[in-house]
């Protein structure tokens, strides 16, 4: 069989797979008896078995068979999940992943698997295998009754826990419905509402998806986390009309879980491990597995050249919208008026076809932080927030590499090392957590750990020492600038350099990287409590907000990234300082910056009483750009000026507006010198 | 006839001043009407700027002016030829685009040392059709952008 034409999809997916296994057995080590996981893991390598047999790579057929003859054994209980075992496991994918690389750049897949396979067949017939079969088998008779409900895993109890730890309140709601309630999915609807403004739903009985569908009688229960009490809870709930009754019980996680210790006294060991940390993770990981949609893989360009289309049609649009304003003509206005509406409605469709979850990037994370703390013998947990975040697929591309830096200088600069950390009273484990998040236009990714933090005298001894400041310069210097001094390149602050981060040069290009981007980045630190790395990235490269400005009936666009604020003074506030025009902003001073005189347009204006100003930002420098009006705020989709006229000075871009002018893209940073 | 299409090569003519040029029409993309251009600032002084061309923006030369010859208003009859020379996309703005011939490969000659205003470094040949004299121009010494690059950091400064 002919199998050349299927490379590209076997790659793909076996990819796939392999991403999917490495996740799955970081998730098995922190739940060893999940049987969901290890089935997961067994259908994963089971597909890649068959899929590596067909296409003819013998060694990955073989080995991905032995690793799924351990997760058979594991299966039927045969065998017991270690700690050990997850790291000949990761060892075992990391063999398969070479593999597949390989034969992504044209190889024949073969590689030396005797060792891995030899230790996996010991797994398998149980040579590895601690005493603790007893323990597994009580784990399956878990189940019990208690109130309402009775089938609260682990894993929602130790969120349960967690809540009242911190002061919450833990509630198990009773909500009976009308019997002559007519849209039931409505109003639970509508009480799942009211629910998640008090606090957070953790378990419904029936599940939610059965509520949707109406699936239940007229009664359902659910357990909430919330800082309200009883009473308040139960008033809100009953704004929702047709509610015959409700009704609000404080539900104890330590009686739900005595009444459980009769059957079973198992698991405490997971259990006392689990903390937050792992209740998010395993959140982010168990939503996506719900709802998993159907999906095509579309070439990137197609959607590239989809867009430009459309551009197009905008373009026509705006045109048309003109005409039809002009005509006045009622029929041609309502159909424009629908044409805008769809297109617009299609816009916001195309755009988002383009996005990708930033989980993309993410997912190799855990993998990576806990090979990086071994090697550094360093006990490091990351938790991800945020994996489902989506960002245009050419920002997905280049963050990586940045993100990367930051987490590796995280462990190695970051988190000390598990005595340092006792010494200090903190838990021996340190934490790193990644957090995506969407806010305006843009998206932000911080990086958090609780280690060390960033000690000030010592990065600033070093930047003098480095010759980056004076003495004299760093007194002047706010915390946050001080902060930023560890990216200047020529930078370092470890005392050792290690091949992990510890170069200078790594900071001071992900800055640059960040900001190339159009993104920025800035750092916050307590010492001894952990550093806070934030960046801040467009959702895309191609479409900008600007602001549109007018400077002699010529439209230049700003864009929102740079700029600070805008202004309008009078002339009284301009100044003169070494034969410069300055402002006074906000205490800072502040040089004039007329575009007039920068792009060579005539000033045929003379000089006003008031003059409108743009002030926009590079790093800490700042400039006033003088303007003869603001037009005001705009989406724009970013184009090129053609390879012609690839670099003039001060103009970044160029846009079509929706009257078919083309707009030029300011270029603050090389104006403010 | 195959012999003579093989040495027949088509050209679009078009006018500047009282002078007609050819260009090979396998570097022409179409011709248009003159339209809004948004001046670009700090370039060399025959760009007249940016247009939008059904979605992508392109340069626009005057080639009077990259040619040294006067320049004078747009009426009616000015047309911009877009061209394209590897990866570049530039409209030329011409007097006028008269027609397509194909002109005979053997009658394009070398240009001669003296040929009116044109500087002939821009001349890859002329060819002489019965009453007409047409001047086949080089693309490639056109669009060169060592000169813009040279003005443009002067102006930049």
């Amino acid at each position: 069989m002919d199998t050349t034409q299927y490379l590209d999809v076997f790659i793909d997916e076996s990819n796939e797979h392999i991403e999917m296994l490495y996740r799955k057995l970081l998730e098995l080590e922190k739940n060893p008896n999940e049987k969901a996981i290890i089935e997961e893991i067994f259908r994963s390598a089971h597909t890649l078995k068959g899929m590596s047999a067909t296409m003819g790579y013998n060694d990955l057929a073989t080995l991905t068979h032995t690793l799924e003859n351990v997760f058979d054994a594991i299966r039927y209980d045969q065998v017991q999940v270690q700690s050990e075992m997850i790291d000949l496991l990761v060892e075992t994918v990391d063999h398969l992943n070479t593999m597949v690389e390989n034969i992504a750049s044209g190889g024949d897949g073969s590689h030396n698997i005797t060792k891995v396979a030899n230790q996996l067949q010991m797994i398998e017939q149980g040579k590895l295998l601690v005493g603790a079969d007893t323990r597994f088998e009580q784990v399956e008779e878990l189940d019990n009754t208690i109130s309402t409900f009775t089938n609260i895993d682990e894993f929602e109890l130790s969120i349960l826990n967690e809540s009242q730890e911190r002061g919450f309140q833990n509630y198990d709601i009773t909500i009976q419905l009308r019997e002559d309630c007519l849209l039931k999915g409505a109003r639970v609807f509508m009480v799942f509402e009211v629910l998640e403004q008090l606090g957070e739903v953790i378990k419904s009985d029936p599940p939610v998806s059965d509520l949707e569908e109406e699936n239940f009688d007229f009664t359902f229960s659910v357990i909430l986390i919330s800082n309200q009490n009883a009473k308040e809870i139960e008033g809100k709930i009953k704004k929702v009309s047709e509610i015959d009754s409700v009704n609000v019980n404080p539900f104890s996680v330590k009686k739900y879980r005595e009444s459980k210790e009769n059957n079973s006294s198992i698991k405490e060991n997971t259990e006392s491990n689990s903390n937050n940390n792992e209740e998010h993770k395993n959140k982010e990981q168990q939503e996506p597995a719900k709802n998993q949609h159907k999906t095509i893989r579309v070439n990137i360009e197609k959607l590239d050249v989809l867009m430009n289309l459309f551009e197009e049609l905008i373009i026509d649009r705006g045109r048309l919208e003109q005409i039809s304003s002009d005509l006045k003509n009622a029929d041609l206005q309502d159909t424009v008026e629908r044409m805008a509406r769809v297109s617009s409605d299609l816009q916001n469709i195309i755009l988002t076809m383009r996005m990708v979850p930033i989980d993309h990037v993410f997912n190799r994370f855990p993998r990576m932080v806990r090979k990086l703390a071994r090697d550094l013998q360093k006990q490091v947990d990351i938790e991800i927030i945020g994996a489902d975040t989506e960002l245009d697929r050419t920002v997905i591309d280049e963050i990586g590499d940045p993100i990367v830096h930051l987490l590796r200088n995280a462990i190695d600069h970051g988190i000390e090392t598990p005595e340092e950390r006792l010494q200090k009273g903190k838990l021996e484990k340190g934490t790193i957590k990644l957090k995506a998040y969407h806010s305006g236009n843009h998206v932000f990714i911080e990086i958090e750990d609780d280690g060390a933090g960033i000690n000030k005298e010592k990065v600033l001894s070093k930047a003098i020492k480095n010759g980056l400041l004076t003495e004299r310069e760093s007194d002047a210097l706010t915390e946050q600038q001080i902060y930023e001094l560890i990216m200047a390149s020529g930078f370092s602050t470890a005392d050792k350099i290690s091949d992990i981060s510890g170069r200078g040069v790594g900071l001071d290009v992900v800055k640059n990287t960040i900001e190339s981007l159009g993104g920025s980045i800035s750092i916050d630190s307590e010492l001894n409590k952990g550093s806070i790395f934030s960046v801040q990235l467009p959702l895309t490269l191609t479409i900008i907000s600007v602001l549109l400005v007018e400077l002699n009936k010529e439209k230049y666009a700003i864009p929102l990234s740079s700029i600070i604020e805008t202004a309008i003074v009078s002339s009284e506030q301009i100044h003169s300082a070494h034969h410069k025009k300055v402002i006074d902003f906000r205490g800072k001073v502040v040089p004039l910056v007329n575009l007039k005189d920068v792009f060579g347009i005539p000033n045929t204006k003379v000089d006003e009483e008031y003059t409108s100003i743009v002030i926009v930002k590079k790093g800490e420098k700042m400039a006033a750009l003088v303007v003869d009006s603001f037009i005001g705020q705009q989406e724009i989709v970013l184009k090129s000026l053609g390879s012609y006229l690839s670099n003039t000075f001060a103009i970044s871009g160029a846009t079509i507006l929706g009257d078919g002018q083309v707009a030029l893209i300011i270029d603050s940073n090389a104006i403010i010198k | 006839m195959s012999f003579e299409t093989a040495t027949e090569k088509k050209v679009i003519v078009f006018q500047l001043k009282d002078e007609e040029f050819a260009v090979s029409v396998q570097q022409i993309g179409s011709i248009e009407r003159i339209q809004t251009i948004t001046r670009v600032p700090n370039t060399a002084k025959f760009v007249k700027g940016v247009i939008n061309l059904r979605g992508v923006v392109t340069p626009i030369i005057d080639l009077r002016s990259r040619l040294g010859i006067e320049e004078t208003d747009y009426n009616e009859s000015t047309r911009i030829i877009i061209v394209y020379l590897e990866d570049m996309e530039v409209g030329l703005i011409v007097d006028a685009a008269n027609d397509v011939i194909d002109i005979p490969t053997d009658i394009i000659e070398p240009a001669p040392e003296v040929i009116g205003v044109v500087n002939q470094d821009y001349i890859e040949g002329v060819a002489k059709l019965e009453n007409r004299l047409l001047i086949l121009l080089d693309l490639r010494k056109i669009l060169t952008t060592e000169e813009i690059t040279e003005l443009k950091t002067v102006e930049g400064q």
